[in-house]
């Protein structure tokens, strides 16, 4: 592999709640265009590392460069409009809304009219809102949920709403997507289908993925790099086969699920 | 789909054109006393759709309304007030400069009182909205209070508790309607844009909302803000309707009127609001005879004054023990609904 440009650098973050270090000098570089994953067992950090990256809580220390500028402490819809977009670990959608407004509403950060663009009638605001609309029908087609469009969001079965919470979130336009957990749920059928989904959209989008999960054939599967927390600490990093004869990580798992691909 | 878009708006228009009719006739037939129940109810209805906006479709638990209508009612009121009456009513101390001599026509005046009850929201909503959910409702109330007591003193604008009277009675049906439709055109049109998509997005669920790029903050002051316009509007036009205003007209119980109507159409709806604020205006005139003795057979019930707001205390409690989302609850009656249920329509669609 040629040398490729760092997107997302984290210097020693660290998150304390009171007495408790949740995430304790994490340090991680992420090459563009990968797709990498940070695991670890329940309570290991994992959804406040991603809480720092997105800017829902700021970080005790450390820092977060994203391309090179120095993102620490930025609000979620700042982080958001500078390209970072994210999931949910429990699915968060809109759900008094349909299925096309909740990608509208993604596509809103890059609607420029001004909100007072469409009830004092201005033609370009009323264009943009086609476009968006329009914009925010072919995200659909692309994860194959154009068909349900106009229905209520709540009403999906569970597969469609993580992929509905994906198009959402490509729907910001991001160049970095944080998935947590996007396989929990899912059988070993949908779990793969999942993946060959997120290896098409890094293709299609041109994206760098990083994901949180706990199905170790997803992560194994698709991540070309991978991170692994204990109780906050980065106990080991590296590629998937070295990943998996790490006795650390085999330790850190009890055995269980490391074992059984080591 | 373009042309489902040119078939509501004829119908809209036709709608339109028909409830001007109807104000038409009502103007020419019937007596003082309904006429002025049907501005009551354009009124209530304007002012249920501010709040509306603010508490249905935003998410933002206000309790604040009749302080920006206080607002909205003397900004115009002191527009519109004739400078004789001017002198006349202001005992206690002269009113000062700028208002002793600004006039403007009704309808400057009402957008006058809307904009300056914008600006009261906007400068309340700045620190308070930082706060959510109940904490969010005490600190609007609270703020209602402190314009109402503010009213009360500063006697050299408001005319303190004597309040103003003698205000020209301009707003009849052709203006209180006029405004009606123009509130509901400009929330429909916001509800129904991407911007208003976002507003419902921090409703159903502000984390999502943030990590969507939407500066939830930003747009509940913006959300805020025209919520408190539009109720400016409505108190504007209110004080015109009555041509007396005092503080002790703006107390809470103005603000439980408007809530129970948004809340009894259905939080989220504004076909809705529209259909309750005709529905509980219209009650709270014909329930009047609850108060009245009453001769039941050998029973003889004196008035209770007051036995109104105890029904009307009753039917929300049992609207949100019962019928929490109210009449309509997010739902709106479209004319795509209505043509689908009848059988001409559903062949065709």
């Amino acid at each position: 592999m040629s040398e490729r440009n760092i997107v997302l650098q984290v210097d020693n973050l660290t998150m304390r709640f009171g007495g408790l270090t949740a995430v304790d000098r994490f340090c991680a570089k992420v090459e563009e265009g990968r797709i990498v994953g940070l695991i670890g067992p329940n309570g290991a950090g994992k959804t406040t590392c991603f809480n720092m990256i997105t800017g829902f809580y700021n970080p005790t220390a450390g820092k977060i460069l994203f391309r090179g500028g120095d993102v620490t402490g930025y609000p979620p819809h700042r982080i958001c409009r500078e390209g970072i977009a994210r999931t949910f670990q429990n699915i968060r959608l809109f759900k008094n809304e349909t299925v096309l407004q909740n990608v509208m509403i993604g596509a809103h950060l890059r609607q420029k009219s001004p909100w007072w663009g469409v009830p004092f009638c201005l033609p370009s605001a009323a264009r943009e809102e086609r476009e968006v609309e329009e914009k925010s029908m072919n995200l659909l087609r692309a994860v194959d949920l154009h068909k349900v469009a106009y229905e209520n969001a709540s009403g999906l079965p569970y597969g469609a709403q993580r992929r509905l919470e994906i198009a959402r979130a490509l729907a910001t336009e991001p160049s970095f997507l944080l998935l947590d957990e996007p396989a929990a749920g899912m059988n070993p059928h949908e779990s793969r289908d999942l993946m060959d989904f997120i290896r098409r959209i890094r293709e299609e989008f041109k994206l760098t993925v990083l994901l949180i999960e706990h199905d170790m054939k997803v992560v194994m599967g698709v991540c070309e790099h991978i991170w692994v927390l204990d109780y906050g600490i980065c106990i080991a990093e590296g590629n998937p086969e070295a990943i998996q004869s790490n006795p650390k990580v085999i330790e850190a798992y009890l055995g269980e699920e490391a074992l059984e691909y080591a | 789909m373009e042309k489902r878009k040119q078939r509501d708006r004829i119908l809209n228009v036709l709608l339109v054109a028909a409830v001007a009719g109807g104000l038409y006739w009502a103007q020419g037939n019937l007596d003082g006393y309904k006429i002025q129940i049907l501005n009551l109810i354009a009124i209530n209805t304007i002012l249920a759709l501010s709040l509306n906006l603010i508490y249905g479709f935003t998410g933002m638990f206000s309790l604040g309304h009749a302080g920006f209508m206080a607002v909205g009612a003397y900004a115009s009121s002191l527009l519109i007030l004739p400078a004789l009456q001017k002198e006349m009513i202001y005992i206690l101390d002269p009113l000062i400069w700028p208002f002793s001599v600004l006039q403007a026509p009704f309808f400057v005046a009402v957008l006058a009182g809307g904009l300056m009850a914008a600006l009261f929201g906007l400068l309340i909503a700045l620190p308070v909205l930082r706060l959510g959910g109940d904490y969010l409702g005490i600190a609007t109330l609270g703020f209602a209070e402190i314009i109402r007591v503010v009213a009360n003193n500063i006697t050299f604008i408001t005319n303190g508790a004597l309040g103003l009277k003698g205000i020209p009675d301009y707003a009849n049906l052709w203006w209180n309607y006029g405004w009606l439709f123009l509130t509901i055109f400009v929330i429909v049109r916001i509800v129904n844009s991407n911007f208003g998509n976002t507003l419902k997005a921090i409703r159903d669920d502000e984390v999502a909302a943030r990590a969507m790029g939407i500066n939830t903050y930003r747009y509940r002051v913006i959300s805020f803000t025209i919520g408190a316009f539009f109720a400016g509007i409505g108190g504007a036009l209110l004080a015109s309707l009555l041509t007396t205003i005092d503080p002790k007209m703006f107390l809470f119980i103005m603000t439980f009127n408007v809530l129970m109507i948004a809340v009894a159409g259905g939080l989220g709806s504004i076909t809705g609001t529209c259909i309750a604020g005709v529905l509980i205006t219209f009650l709270l005139e014909w329930l009047r005879f609850v108060e009245n003795p009453v001769t039941l057979g050998s029973f003889h019930i004196p008035g209770i004054p007051g036995m109104r707001m105890v029904i009307f205390s009753l039917s929300l409690l049992l609207i949100i023990l019962f019928r929490r989302e109210g009449i309509m609850g997010m739902r709106e009656i479209t004319w795509d609904k209505i043509f689908r249920t009848s059988p001409k329509g559903g062949a065709s669609s």
